[in-house]
């Protein structure tokens, strides 16, 4: 279904799988040999694991980040999706049979032609590309993922929104018999999610079909999700059934379970702290060393105007 | 005259207790080895030492309570070894925290432990080991004397309470982890206040028996 152009990357540039296994396999080993060695010295070396060249380095768009993609296993092992358990591990063990095929989208509210599609039909007439972006969960982690899909706008400018649409909300599927976390009110299910109008039609916002070129993997939000770089990661909608346009600021998941932790905006922003912990700085999976948390996760050049005037503490 | 059989296991027990309390530290150090942590080893390191910290709280507080019940009182030989492998995933746990989190930042340490309630419970429960990790050693038992010993070591109590609220202020959505160990804990100390309660010196005569007071454990 997920079709991508060829072309974009020479084969010659991509490590073998086989090589790349051996490299870490041998890294893995010396490295627990030094260990070994240095015992009690902890551990003193600049990274825990080696940088992974799965992805090869460097920007190809003008949106993407020239910044060291983490490895797909990273990418698809360590992941917030409560829909199928609150563990990092759980998504990847319990999505494994979740079901992306036949998919139906809702499109309702402020547009044209409300209607009900096939994702394929939604996907169809464009080209997908790569998008190469930062990811920075709440938590205080962050990963560099690069993204298979296309642009947001493309899709919302298809669907064409009456002048009445200043929001637009993405629900995720609610079946509790696929997705075992549902069957627990950790949150108010099915999830939902909502940006402003501008912020959905900004070009860095993303739809994502797939990750590493590939259709995208159940434990990261398959078939479809949303990719917002600027904001925390869980400003994304997973596993999309509805969009729907309103002339009214919606109600999102996180924001109904804990409105002073979890803002609508919730824009990557170092210096308005989560009330329980510091956002000024975040650890890059597969990094020792803490790194200094970016202004709209350093996406500011592109971003910014959509907030000016307002008070990104009060608007957190 | 050659020790009997049931001396030869009873030596045995506490290497065996010492070694299945390195279990955890074990798994961890196997787990970053073969890489088999999860994609952020630093987090999981940090994880697992405050919940084993929490794990082995409640062992040492149910040593007591399951003496009573099951009148095994070889139990209580363990507690203290118990209680000290409480402390040292305590101090991993604070380790991790001070070094991989703030990296001896301890400007930002202080702010951390004074702005954040989450922090500065979780700081509060730890602190309230070290003094009863400190006064261990059976010369600091006599040193300090028995009553003494007991009225110090009843931190304990808190030190659990607290290490509770810490991790039920951490979590995001899913407490039912945190509330599990609450519930064994509240369950640990009620027992206490019913013991106690019974064993208060009633008005028509001594105390039964089963009613003893609490022995002095520490000093066997």
């Amino acid at each position: 279904m997920l079709i991508r152009r060829a072309g974009d990357i020479r084969s010659s540039e991509i490590t073998d799988e086989k090589l790349y296994r051996g490299r870490r396999e041998f890294i893995r080993k010396a490295s627990a040999a030094t260990v070994m060695l240095a015992a009690g010295g902890l551990f003193t070396g600049e990274s825990l694991a080696e940088p992974q060249n799965q992805w090869p380095k460097g920007k190809k768009g003008p949106y993407d980040t020239d910044e060291q993609p983490n490895s797909f296993k990273d990418i698809t092992t360590y992941n917030n999706f409560y829909e199928f358990g609150t563990d990092k591990s759980d998504p990847a063990e319990y999505a494994v049979n979740f079901k992306t095929s036949p998919w139906k989208v809702a499109v309702e509210g402020e547009i044209k032609r409300p209607a009900v599609y096939n994702l394929e039909d939604l996907i169809k007439p464009r080209t997908l590309e790569d998008r190469i972006y930062r990811h920075r969960c709440v938590e205080g982690w962050s990963m560099v993922i690069p993204w298979l899909g296309f642009p947001m706008a493309d899709l919302i400018k298809r669907l064409e929104p009456t002048s009445r649409a200043k929001y637009v909300e993405f629900t995720t599927l609610l079946d509790p018999e696929q997705m075992p976390g549902q069957k627990r009110p950790f949150l108010n299910w099915p999830y939902r999610e909502g940006l402003r109008m501008d912020e959905a039609l900004n070009p860095l916002a993303f739809l994502a079909t797939g990750l590493y070129g590939k259709t995208l993997p159940n434990q990261n939000g398959a078939p479809f999700r949303s990719v917002i770089p600027w904001k925390y990661g869980f400003k994304s909608c997973k596993s999309i059934v509805k969009i729907r346009f309103l002339q009214t600021q919606p109600s999102t998941a996180w924001n109904d379970a804990a409105p002073n932790e979890y803002g609508f905006y919730s824009n990557v922003n170092p210096a308005v702290d989560h009330p329980r912990w510091s956002q000024s700085t975040e650890r890059r999976i597969g990094e020792f060393f803490k790194r200094k948390t970016l202004m709209f996760n350093g996406y500011t050049d592109q971003v910014a105007s959509l907030y000016s005037g307002m008070d990104l503490t009060k608007n957190f | 005259m050659a020790p009997g059989r049931s001396d030869r296991i009873r030596r045995l027990m506490k290497p065996l207790v010492f070694l299945l309390g390195l279990m955890p530290l074990a798994f961890l150090v196997w787990g970053f080895l073969t890489d088999t942590l999860s994609a952020n080893p630093i987090s999981d390191l940090t994880k697992e030492s405050g919940v084993w910290t929490l794990r082995f709280l409640v062992i040492t507080l149910a040593i007591t309570p399951l003496r009573e019940i099951t009148g095994w009182n070889q139990l209580q030989r363990f507690r203290r070894m118990v209680g000290l492998f409480a402390f040292f995933y305590g101090c991993m746990h604070f380790t991790t925290y001070i070094y991989l989190d703030k990296f001896f930042e301890w400007q930002e340490i202080v702010k951390d432990v004074a702005k954040r309630p989450f922090i500065t419970v979780g700081f509060s429960a730890f602190a309230l080991l070290v003094p009863l990790a400190a006064t261990s050693p059976n010369v600091m038992i006599k040193w300090m004397g028995g009553k003494r010993w007991r009225l110090l070591h009843r931190l304990v109590y808190v030190s659990a309470v607290a290490g509770v609220v810490h991790y039920l202020w951490l979590v995001k959505a899913d407490t039912r982890r945190p509330l599990t160990y609450g519930l064994l804990v509240f369950i640990l100390l009620a027992f206490r206040l019913v013991w106690y309660w019974k064993a208060r010196p009633s008005k028509t005569g001594p105390a039964s028996p089963a009613h003893r007071p609490l022995p002095s454990d520490a000093l066997q």
